[in-house]
């Protein structure tokens, strides 16, 4: 994409940054064409119950005109509110989320991070107009999305807004990255102790994301950055031969990484 | 330092159940306000985590975790630093009486913009007209497809019809109701294009309207023409205008004249402008569908110096009301100014 980037980046008072990823315009799409779908339907719905009540009152004289004429008059507003209102309200009472967007996991939030006001709701939805042109085909908002950096149609720079894909919030444990494998270094606790004297934080960490990220390599890429790794590690501290005969560099580099995060003190 | 993950989370893990939940709480219950002592245990949990997350980050650099912990500040920061200048408090006289009309004169330049700019479509609309009497059913669009014969046998026609209150009339009320304010919105946004569109929309609008006055008028239906347009207009043409003003607001912020502030701080700043002057629109609209329908289209002649005088009247006290109403007599500012 042209300019994009894949993350808003928010810097909080308290010194400290998270990251929350913005949503895909293909994502945006699947949502909206939900929320399309919603729309019509009810739309078809309350014609079919204006029909239906137009068409018991019909014989009666005086209130069936009125009827007849006050339900055709309604089913235009009703569309027209319906198309204007829905994306309001839902995103009103949902904090920023339609139908489309929950089951997509996207919400609507102010590019600060902060939660949504109801101006930048009602503004957002207002430029959804201009968005939509021409016709409703969307190709004012798409190009929009695809020439700003946070994917970003014109309703959502009008009212400071993006919208960003939700993250599985369910914390981890950590011993189910390591998988409770036995570790044959702990049988060396003097060894144990010099190599965590010796290893940095960074060596720490690149070796732990190693380890959490393992299934998400290609199997020569695998190879290659567990035997890198080992061998640094073998470099840094000589661990006796008996606890690491048998061990593949992957085993080897699992075990460094369980010694320097299990055992140490915090 | 590497930090003992397994010691770490099971220590910390109770004060991110607990935040979690509170923020759960809130989701479920926007509406709940806090009391002191949930408040500051909010806080506090809030800056518990986010020195985790430091200390994860610093120390140890484990993924999941961090994801986690920066989904849960995500949330808190997003909760502690709810935007409450963005809150909009509910008060509809306060509205009607001081927001909207004061809103409206804090850019009246814009407005006068808006009407010049139809005004000069209407003068361009008559003119050709005048030049080229042909080009009418070229300046009309399909939608006004009754505008295509000549007044005078229209005014015959209209004027020995029978009115019937409800021979589609709601239906007439409602489609003119949602046109003109599909119009004013979309005359609104355009404005993000630095106004240009704005500009064309209302000089467009204009040149329709002055190609019907000027038909009517050359045909002798001045009366005619006055009476059927001026009940509804009174609201209808004022609403399009604040349209108008809206976009020329927006195009201001574009170009961002006379500050340093990025466009989203700019835009920001105008939001509740915005929101006032379209809501103010709508408003004008509804009344005015309402009118056209049930008032403007009834031409019997015996009548007309009664829409006339209707008309008149309200755009007379729309006028008053727009300049007039919410102003503070002691010259104290005025709600919105800086």
């Amino acid at each position: 994409m042209l300019g994009r980037t894949t993350s808003l980046e928010v810097n909080t008072p308290e010194g400290v940054t998270f990251e929350v990823p913005v949503a895909s315009p293909f994502s945006r799409c699947l949502a909206l064409a939900i929320d399309y779908a919603v729309v019509v339907a009810l739309t078809l719905l309350l014609g079919q119950v204006i029909g239906l009540l137009q068409l018991t009152v019909s014989e009666i004289p005086i209130i069936g005109d009125i009827i007849g004429d006050f339900g055709s008059g309604a089913m235009i507003l009703l569309q027209f509110l319906l198309f204007t209102f829905y994306g309001m309200v839902t995103e009103w009472l949902w904090s920023g989320q339609t139908l489309g967007k929950r089951v997509f996991r996207l919400r609507v939030i102010d590019e600060r991070g902060l939660s949504l006001g109801i101006r930048q709701i009602v503004i957002r939805n207002l430029f959804r107009l201009l968005d939509i042109l021409p016709s409703t085909f969307y190709l004012i908002g798409s190009i929009s999305c695809l020439f700003t950096k946070r994917c970003q149609r014109i309703g959502d720079i009008a009212a400071g807004t993006l919208v960003i894909r939700e993250t599985a919030a369910r914390p981890p444990r950590f011993g189910d990255a390591l998988g409770g494998s036995e570790n044959s270094f702990a049988t060396v606790p003097h060894v144990e102790a010099r190599l965590r004297q010796k290893t940095t934080p960074e060596e720490a960490r690149i070796a732990l994301d190693a380890v959490n990220r393992r299934n998400d390599l290609a199997p020569e890429a695998r190879l290659r950055l567990f035997g890198q790794l080992a061998d640094h590690f073998r470099d840094l501290t000589e661990f006796p031969e008996e606890v690491t005969i048998g061990l593949s560099d992957e085993q080897y580099v699992r075990n460094v990484v369980d010694t320097l995060f299990r055992r140490t003190i915090a | 330092m590497i930090l003992d993950l397994d010691r770490f989370i099971a220590k910390e893990r109770p004060f991110w159940d607990e935040l979690a939940e509170i923020l759960r709480h809130q989701a479920e219950n926007p509406s709940r306000r806090s009391s002191l002592e949930e408040a500051r245990r909010f806080y506090y949990l809030y800056q518990r985590t986010s020195a985790d997350l430091v200390k994860l980050k610093t120390f140890a650099g484990e993924v999941e975790t961090t994801r986690f912990l920066e989904r849960l500040i995500a949330g808190a920061y997003s909760h502690l630093h709810e935007s409450g200048g963005e809150s909009v408090p509910f008060r509809p006289w306060w509205w009607l009486t001081k927001t909207f009309p004061c809103t409206f004169r804090r850019h009246w330049l814009a407005f006068v913009l808006s009407i010049g700019t139809f005004w000069i479509g209407a003068g361009f609309g008559a003119a050709a007209l005048a030049l080229n009497y042909d080009l009418k059913a070229d300046f009309i669009p399909p939608q006004f497809g009754h505008l295509y014969e000549k007044p005078s046998k229209r005014v015959e026609r209209e004027e020995k019809k029978d009115f019937d209150a409800f021979q589609g009339r709601h239906q007439f009320s409602a489609q003119l109701m949602t046109h003109n304010t599909k119009v004013t919105i979309m005359t609104m946004v355009t404005g993000f294009f630095y106004g240009i569109f704005t500009f064309i929309l209302l000089f467009y609008n204009g040149t329709i309207i002055g190609v019907v006055m000027f038909d009517y008028i050359t045909d002798g239906q001045s009366v005619f023409l006055t009476a059927w347009l001026l009940p509804h207009g009174s609201f209808e043409l004022p609403a399009i205008f604040m349209g108008g003003q809206a976009g020329l607001v927006i195009a201001r912020t574009m170009f961002g004249w006379g500050t340093n502030l990025r466009l989203r701080q700019r835009f920001a700043r105008i939001r509740g402008d915005l929101l006032t002057l379209v809501a103010g629109a709508g408003l004008l609209l509804v009344w005015a569908g309402i009118v056209e329908s049930f008032l403007s289209q009834y031409h019997d002649p015996m009548f007309y110096p009664w829409k006339i005088g209707f008309g008149a009247i309200q755009l007379i006290a729309l006028a008053l009301y727009l300049t007039l109403c919410g102003r503070n007599l002691l010259g104290r500012p005025e709600p919105g100014d800086a």
